[in-house]
């Protein structure tokens, strides 16, 4: 790329597919490097709404007049499902965090060792 | 414009994922995911998804995020600025994540057939057509979705809540 094309660099979607990468592996950062679970939880939340940037830049630029009508919009859906799958997980997920909580008073995945001796 | 609005947007998400991430102060962590969501979802508005940008603003903004806060707030125990460590071995996540993203990165800028410009966009996004796709070709995952919905809710209650030993 020479410098006259800085000027009008366009979104195509390698870009886009880069910001989901990086919110992926900053969330997958999240999930090895914290100590509280609520933590853990919200990094998860972080790598999947990565996943649903990939799925709708994939449906919006791979699209064309050849795909089906009715499939038109499949990214979408997918992404939709991801959604509904999230908020299950964090509805449950938070539920037994609290639940943890109410036994040992703590929220460290550290302290959670009952089966380890 | 379009441009100038998606790098704003794109790096404002970035910019408070990492502060999710590192942040010491777990409700700033919240807080943070919460604008993190706000950019993806204008980034749908950008990329013609209207229905999944409100959706993303309802369920993950004012859904998600709240219930984080809430979650937070009940567990919450010593100096909250100190509420969100990191554990021991964080250099072999931040490692492990960084060459990920190299390679992703990588095979994402030398793969040709992803280097495409978007080209205009007829076919709709709104709810009216999601909702077509929704209630015909994937209606059983649609009704499948509503039972796992409702057995995550009642699952989530009971867990937390705790069951009564009935004799």
């Amino acid at each position: 790329m020479n410098l006259s094309n800085l000027s009008n660099l366009s979104v195509g979607l390698s870009t886009y597919l880069l910001v989901g990468a990086m919110l992926f592996c900053l969330g997958l950062y999240g999930v090895f490097a914290k100590k509280n679970m609520i933590a853990i939880l919200m990094s998860i939340e972080l790598m999947l709404n990565a996943v649903n940037i990939n799925f709708v830049a994939f449906n919006r630029f791979l699209w064309n007049q050849k795909v089906d009508v009715h499939y038109i919009l499949t990214g979408h859906v997918a992404a939709l499902f991801v959604i509904i799958v999230a908020a299950a997980e964090v509805a449950v997920g938070l539920a037994l965090v609290i639940a943890v909580y109410r036994n040992r008073q703590s929220t460290n995945v550290d302290e959670l060792n009952w089966l380890k001796w | 414009m379009g441009t100038v609005v998606f790098f704003i947007f794109a790096i404002l998400s970035i910019a408070a994922a990492w502060g999710v991430v590192t942040s010491k102060n777990i409700m700033h962590s919240a807080l943070y995911l919460a604008l993190s969501f706000l950019g993806v979802a204008v980034l749908y508005i950008l990329m013609n998804a209207d229905y999944l940008a409100a959706v993303q603003l309802l369920i993950y903004t004012g859904g998600i995020a709240i219930m984080v806060l809430f979650a937070i707030m009940l567990t919450l125990r010593g100096e909250v600025s100190e509420s969100n460590p990191e554990n021991s071995i964080w250099g072999w996540g931040a490692l492990i994540s960084t060459l990920l993203f190299i390679t992703i990165a990588f095979v994402v800028l030398t793969n040709a057939d992803w280097r495409i410009l978007p080209t205009p966009w007829t076919s709709g996004g709104s709810a009216t057509d999601i909702s077509l796709l929704l209630l015909t070709k994937f209606m059983v995952p649609f009704e499948a979705a509503a039972v796992l919905l409702t057995v995550a809710i009642v699952g989530a209650v009971i867990l937390a809540k705790g069951v009564k030993e009935s004799k």
